[in-house]
């Protein structure tokens, strides 16, 4: 079994002895999930408890005419029967727009929609009855009166002045528009001698978590309280949300995620769905389930990457970039999804094309736009996987067209490694970034030239293999810039409270939160190695808010970055605190003290001094026994926002190995590496982990996955039979390696790591695929997913 | 559809109570359990609902992403495929239940040691489905257990990570080292 080399790092500030920094320990959470043990919202009963299931509208757009519920009210179970007007009582609807995306519009979402849908999938009424399955028989008694309306489907025609306006109060079907030009990409064109253009098209997918969306919402009347369990990335946002849309101080509601079945983006938005819920338990006076079905997920949950991109590069025959260009235009349902709205991918496409490079020639449009189909927003790495695709796909196209290895226009492009701090071309900054020392470890740990020989050689039997590339950057660990500044409440800060218990072991309470990643192990690897303590002796408290400090949750690569740089000056506030209650019993000068393995020792010798233990024994249960006028404080809490970037940038270059038979077009996915730069590496093999988790969704969208709809709205394979996910068999094994730019932004230097896979992979294997079918003449790839028959359609065959 | 549903409704009410409920004497994890349970429901909700086994999960319904995979006379089989009614007579284990016997107790620390897991949602049904791969004995290659894996949906992974946790089991077992 190849597990990570479980080795300290080199000599660093955040050497203390026993350091578990840059260590690969398993995970706290494992032996329980291995069990079964796992407590998933999906498990939660309570007493009372009532289940909602949805009518939602099959229809793409439609007026509701007439509901009658008669027949569902009498249905065996059911406890109630409830439509968007009546539901609008008690809770108010809401609007996804933000200050910061200059313009963006959109229209009041309702919990149930109450005149009209506007999507299939849209929940138009529900049922709460005593099980799922009754309240699932009674929605299929409701009668509903539709006047079918006419749906707007193709992003392409949905600014045509002969295009029903979705919204008319809007007055347009325009979401947000964003354009930039930096340089003269005039100039810049004019300059090339070559220019390259293309159209990229990507399909619409979706997260597909392995668990669906779940919340059990508990209104106490008698508490005045609302608790509501809720697999979440997010749990101070959503508290903040559920207590505005219903009426109530934020204190009034607590939300509780414990184990999440999955989440990549999905979980990190409002779901009308889910407000319907936590509504129907106020309304109801008692605990209601929702959990989405798989068939419900596939219309609810949100999609992304739905994006048509118009782009070109100049470049000179030396092989320098000139200019880049983009018109993206993306379609991203009938709501600008609340609160993070659903501007954010495009503009996250025009603020990274390009930004590897040195070229600062770039013109830019983004175009959203409304249609009536499930609602788009942010899923795992958002806008990457297009810009990357975007910037790479050019690059090796122009790099084809002046004969030159697209490795080697790469090298005379990146940004060299020792001219940072950087400016890309849209504006974003870099702090340090490691591009070539990236590629030049992936080129030797695929033995690039050998591969290159090898492929050759196979072509000559007949073997058709290619390799492509991608170098990516990737925001990690956002500031207030991301949502704050835009006037969202989501937290951008976070906190770590510490308290050292009376035998001397440590509860870690964190507002960043785990679903997977091991944001856990890491905030007790700060801990320990900050405090110094054994890992047994320190356990994670995450996902509540009546009992973790106020914080943003685990999204955009914050958490290790982040929630780990808090847990760790934390450590050390808590470590500076238990020194003084040492010093006092012992007379002894703090400074000249230290704890390790969970001893308190003389700094200088490392000999034993006073347990942990007695030290908590002491303060206690015997403080009598302590100095007159010292007070030990052992609970700490320390916050970390990043405020000296407004990101912190990572970067990484990835690779395919591919095979492509030409006689039915399949893809056999050989091997892939990637070189990432997320800084300090805290877990490598938890970093390792979510590279190849990300890789492998990343590959997802470059082959399988795609929401496919009918010119009327309809979806027309939303089942996991005809959804296509990565499955194992098709999968390649992925080597990993890393380069270590720490920020300078926290002590801990570490960046995100959990978007970076998914970032590259689309781009490398779109790269890998044309680098197959170029010498066969087949026109190029660019339309995701690759699927067989695009591959036959462009080498003629079909 | 809808009008399948009704029609399927307004005759399911009119049929007696004791065609819909039906009597199940189930063997679960070495304990025996006699209930009544309606026709339609099952396995994996029989088994999650009713005797509050919540280890084995719910992911598609549709029998595709293997998340309520459990043994039915010692088979691998999807508890959404299969109705609690079917069970009647036979013996059902679930992950509660290998772990409790400690059967698979190397598969699941391989698991925790190679991190072959994130949010877990998968993992009871991958462990029931690799412990049918490792119980025909031998060291199966990396593409055996990929092909074996095919019929469980892992999101967070990416698979590789599994596979070196069933592979590195496998070893063990068959006292080859790598």
């Amino acid at each position: 079994m190849k597990i990570a080399d479980d080795q300290p790092p080199g000599l660093s500030a955040l050497d203390r002895p026993n350091s578990y920094i840059g260590r690969s320990v398993p995970r706290p959470n494992l032996a329980r999930l291995t069990q079964g043990r796992g407590q998933y919202v999906s498990d939660v009963t309570l007493p009372r408890m009532v289940h909602a299931a949805f009518l939602r509208s099959p229809h793409a757009h439609a007026r509701i005419a007439k509901i009658d519920t008669a027949a569902a009210k009498q249905a065996p179970g059911v406890v109630a029967v409830v439509t968007g007007a009546e539901l609008a009582t008690v809770i108010t609807p809401w609007v996804g727009v933000l200050t910061h995306l200059k313009g963006i519009k959109s229209a009041p979402q309702h919990a149930i929609a109450i005149d009209r849908a506007c999507w299939q999938g849209e929940a138009v009424c529900a049922v709460v009855a005593r099980s799922r399955a009754e309240a699932e028989d009674a929605c299929a008694l409701i009668a509903i009166d539709y006047e079918i309306l006419p749906a707007v489907t193709d992003a392409e025609t949905a600014l045509d002045r002969t295009t029903p306006v979705i919204h008319p109060e809007l007055g347009d079907n325009l979401t947000f528009e964003r354009a930039l030009t930096a340089g003269d990409p005039d100039e810049g064109f004019a300059d090339a001698d070559v220019i390259a253009e293309t159209t990229f098209v990507f399909g619409r997918h979706t997260g597909v978590t392995n668990e669906p969306r779940a919340i059990v919402a508990d209104w106490n009347p008698a508490e005045a309280r609302l608790t509501v369990y809720q697999g979440t990335q997010a749990p101070h946002m959503t508290q903040d949300i559920f207590a505005k849309h219903l009426n109530l101080e934020s204190h009034q509601v607590r939300v509780l995620t414990k184990d999440v079945g999955g989440s990549f983006g999905i979980k990190v938005h409002i779901y009308a769905d889910e407000m319907a819920t936590v509504a129907l338990s106020k309304f109801l006076r008692r605990p209601v389930k929702f959990v989405a079905d798989r068939l419900e997920s596939f219309v609810t949950d949100i999609h992304a990457r739905d994006h048509r991109v118009t782009a070109r590069i100049g470049v000179k025959n030396d092989g320098s970039i000139t200019a880049f260009e983009i018109d993206d235009l993306t379609g991203i349902g009938p709501y600008s999804v609340y609160p993070r709205t659903s501007g954010i991918e495009a503009n996250q496409v025009v603020n990274l094309v390009g930004g590897p490079y040195t070229c600062p020639n770039y013109r830019a449009r983004a175009r959203v736009v409304f249609q009536n189909k499930n609602v788009m927003c942010q899923y795992r790495a958002v806008g990457h996987p297009i810009a990357t695709a975007v910037t790479e796909g050019l690059v090796d196209f122009a790099a084809a067209k002046i004969g030159m290895d697209p490795v080697e226009l790469r090298r005379r492009n990146l940004i060299a490694d020792d001219r940072y701090p950087a400016t890309g071309a849209s504006g974003i900054k870099f702090e340090k970034l490691s591009h070539h020392a990236s590629l030049d470890k992936i080129l030797a740990m695929m033995d690039y030239a050998k591969l290159r020989a090898e492929q050759a050689e196979l072509r000559k039997r007949g073997i058709y293999r290619g390799i492509g590339f991608a170098s990516f950057i990737e925001v990690t660990n956002p500031s207030a810039a991301f949502y704050g500044v835009g006037g969202a409440r989501i937290s951008s800060q976070d906190g770590a409270t510490l308290r050292l218990d009376a035998t001397g072991a440590v509860f870690v309470h964190s507002g960043v939160t785990e679903q997977g990643q091991g944001t856990e192990s890491v905030l007790a690897q700060c801990v320990a190695t900050a405090f110094g303590v054994p890992l047994d002796r320190v356990r994670v408290i995450t996902g509540d808010t009546d009992n973790t400090p106020y914080g943003g949750g685990t999204w955009a690569s914050r958490a290790a970055g982040i929630g780990g740089e808090a847990a760790w000056q934390a450590g050390k506030a808590l470590r500076a605190n238990v020194l003084a209650a040492a010093a006092s019993m012992l007379q002894a000068d703090a400074q000249t003290l230290d704890i390790r393995a969970g001893i308190v020792v003389d700094a200088d010798t490392g000999r034993e001094r006073i347990t942990l233990e007695e030290v908590a024994r002491v303060v206690y249960f015997r403080p009598d026994t302590l100095p007159p006028g010292f007070q030990a404080e052992f609970i700490v809490t320390r916050h970390y926002v990043p405020r000296a970037w407004p990101f912190a940038f990572t970067n990484g270059v990835q690779a395919s190995y591919l095979e492509v038979d030409p006689k039915t077009g399949e893809v056999t996915l050989l091997k892939h590496w990637c070189v990432e730069d997320c800084g300090t590496v805290i877990n490598p093999q938890l970093v390792d982990e979510q590279i190849r988790g990300g890789i492998v969704q990343g590959i997802g969208g470059a082959l399988y996955e795609n929401c496919l709809y009918d010119e009327s709205g309809q979806m027309l394979n939303g089942n996991l039979m005809d959804y296509l996910v990565p499955m194992a068999p098709e999968m390649p094994d992925m080597q990993i390696g890393h380069v270590v730019t720490p920020t300078a932004d926290s002590e801990l230097g570490a960046k995100g790591a959990g978007e970076a896979g998914t970032a590259g992979a689309p781009a490398c294997i779109m790269n890998a695929l044309n680098d197959v079918l170029r010498p066969l003449g087949a026109a190029a790839l660019v339309e995701m997913p690759f699927t067989p028959e695009r591959v036959l359609r462009a080498l003629g065959r079909i | 559809m809808g009008d399948d549903i009704n029609a399927w409704n307004t005759a399911a009410a009119g049929m007696p109570m004791s065609a819909r409920i039906l009597d199940v004497n189930v063997r679960v994890n070495g304990e025996d359990v006699s209930a009544q349970v309606e026709a339609r429901k099952t396995l994996v909700d029989f088994l999650r609902e009713d005797l509050a086994l919540t280890g084995t999960h719910i992911g598609c319904e549709h029998g595709v992403c293997g998340a309520c995979t459990v043994l039915l006379d010692g088979a691998v089989v999807r508890g959404c495929l299969v109705l609690a009614v079917q069970c009647d007579g036979a013996t059902v284990e679930t992950i509660e239940g290998v772990s409790d016997s400690g059967t698979i107790a190397d598969l699941q620390l391989a698991f925790q040691q190679r991190n072959a897991l994130q949010c877990g949602y998968c993992t009871p049904g991958m462990l029931i489905g690799a412990r049918e791969l490792l119980a025909r004995g031998g060291v199966p290659s990396r593409e055996t257990i990929r092909e074996h894996l095919s019929g469980n949906y892992c999101r967070c992974t990416g698979y590789q990570a599994i596979v070196d946790a069933i592979e590195s089991v496998a070893q063990a077992r068959a006292g080859v080292g790598k």
